[in-house]
């Protein structure tokens, strides 16, 4: 396919048809797409009108006020939660969309096509919900193992690597009781990334940890975006949503408010936003 | 009656006892689970029946139980009680009233575990059942060790009630050779035996408890 859009691009004959081949050929890379995504739970209306592209390798970050809906989006991407409306893919493969029009009341894909989404994505909590009672090396190979099939040595091999990656390569026997908090919080990033996801989604993975223990976790993110995994961080650290990502979303009420570079953010226009920020930036 | 006789009868009669134990702990512990499926069901109606099911198992006399198991069938379809159903009713009996009680300790055991176990497997992919029996089921058993030990227990001394119904487990023997020989001293023996089995019963229970220490949580 590729060659031949080559060769035809060559001889001069780039038609708009092919264009718009390259064109679609782009956007499959968009990794995740929402568009028009609702969300309430009973009366509350927590999600309102949310639409959200991001492209395979971009880092971005979310921000908000609490309340604001942070959750439930991360929630409703990893189907832990079921939207009300809008659309949802992965891959331009439909998780859920509208029968008609963009912005209807959303229409999941069959429980066994829905099993599939598993593999394209990761989510790490933040209470990192390690599973006690396996080791660290169990908890990163179990998935693998009785999820995706992936034959034992090579599961084990593979968490090894990821653990010396981020400096656990001694705790492989150890229990997650064991840890600090940011230690078994870089596990379950581990754990996560066992099954080699297509991207993966934070929900403030430093907010349950001592100040001391963010920068290891936030080390970690770091070599992630350098590495670039594509990735959505909701996050009250500002400062660091600013150095890693290539796009930073404000959310308030439900509502994406702002959204831009964090240059275009810290810089925003938008007294609401230079409040929030200017707010959580202090210390 | 020898000292030695009675002894020996006695040990007989142990058998019996501990024969109850294991086939009401074989049969009670998993049905249990099923009992307590059925109580935390979305289906209202299989909620409510393994409720009132729960409640009268917990709420009457187990002794009443073993005679309604016992006599139930002939009062209900006249059919002739034979000498081979004494056992099984016993065991019915004791393995229907156990699975209403260890349903609730696995009930309590279940919903206590925390939201996030179950989200993280689900995020990872896990099916229902290898979420349950992999993720939740291994750290309830931990957690509900306890109040298990405390039930099985109970169950040891609650054998000795196979007597309402003749079964010659220890304690109906401990009563036939103390009735006959007007003494209540197999009483007391039977007591020790029932000890020494309750000693041991501690024992492995606490065995078992110290294999799940190797993590906290
Ligand atoms: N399962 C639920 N049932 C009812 N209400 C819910 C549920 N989950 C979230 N909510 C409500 O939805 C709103 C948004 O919650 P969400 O957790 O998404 O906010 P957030 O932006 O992540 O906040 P925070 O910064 O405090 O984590 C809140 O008012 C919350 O109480
Ligand atoms: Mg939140």
């Amino acid at each position: 396919m590729a060659a031949a859009w080559r060769a035809e691009i060559v001889s001069g004959a780039c038609s708009r048809g092919i264009r718009r081949k390259i064109r679609e050929k782009i956007s499959m890379e968009n990794l995740l797409e929402i568009k028009h995504m609702r969300k309430a739970f009973d009366e509350l209306e927590v999600l309102k009108d949310i639409s959200l592209t991001v492209k395979k390798g971009e880092v971005v970050s979310v921000i908000g006020p609490s309340g604001s809906g942070k959750s439930t989006l991360l929630r409703c991407a990893t189907l832990l939660e079921k939207m009300d409306g809008g659309s949802l893919s992965y891959l331009g493969e439909t998780v859920c969309k509208p029968q008609q029009g963009d912005a209807g009341d959303s229409v999941y894909v069959s429980k066994k096509e829905l099993k599939k989404f598993h593999r394209y994505f990761g989510l790490v909590f933040q209470n990192f919900n390690l599973f006690p009672h396996y080791s660290v090396l169990k908890n990163i190979t179990d998935a693998p193992l009785r999820v995706a099939g992936i034959p034992k040595q090579e599961a084990q091999e593979r968490a090894r690597e990821l653990l010396s990656q981020l400096g656990l390569e001694d705790k492989a026997d150890a229990y997650p009781c064991q840890l600090s908090g940011g230690q078994q919080q870089r596990v379950s990033i581990a754990r996560a990334l066992a099954l080699r996801p297509e991207i993966l989604f934070f929900d403030e993975p430093t907010s349950a940890l001592d100040p001391e223990l963010t920068g290891e976790v936030l080390k970690v993110i770091r070599q992630l975006a350098q590495e670039h995994m594509t990735m959505i961080i909701v996050t009250h650290e500002m400062n660091f949503a600013k150095e890693v990502s290539d796009r930073i979303i404000f959310m308030e009420n439900g509502l994406i408010q702002e959204e831009g570079t964090p240059e275009e953010l810290f810089h925003s226009s938008k007294e609401r936003v230079q409040e929030f920020i200017g707010k959580l930036s202090d210390g | 009656m020898q000292f030695g006789t009675v002894l020996l009868q006695l040990s007989k009669g142990l058998v019996v006892s501990v024969e109850i134990f294991f086939l009401t702990l074989l049969f009670s512990l998993p049905l249990g689970l099923v009992v307590a499926f059925g109580r935390m069901s979305k289906n209202a109606v299989v909620r409510t029946v393994t409720k009132v099911y729960i409640s009268i198992m917990r709420g009457t006399p187990l002794m009443l139980q073993l005679i309604v198991v016992y006599f139930g069938p002939y009062y209900l379809f006249h059919v002739r009680i034979s000498a081979a159903y004494r056992f099984i009713a016993v065991i019915i009996g004791f393995a229907v009233n156990y699975a209403a009680y260890f349903a609730e300790i696995y009930r309590g055991g279940i919903e206590s575990m925390p939201k996030g176990q179950y989200e993280a497997a689900q995020v990872l992919g896990y099916s229902k059942m290898q979420t349950f029996f992999r993720i939740i089921l291994p750290q309830v058993v931990k957690r509900i060790l306890p109040s298990v030990t405390n039930e099985i227990i109970t169950l040891v001394k609650d054998t000795s009630l196979a007597f309402v119904i003749a079964v010659a487990e220890m304690f109906t023997v401990a009563k036939q050779i103390a009735a006959a020989e007007t003494t209540v001293v197999p009483l007391m023996i039977a007591g020790v035996y029932y000890y020494v089995f309750n000693l041991a019963v501690a024992l492995a229970m606490e065995r078992i408890e110290k294999h799940y220490r190797y993590y906290e949580g």
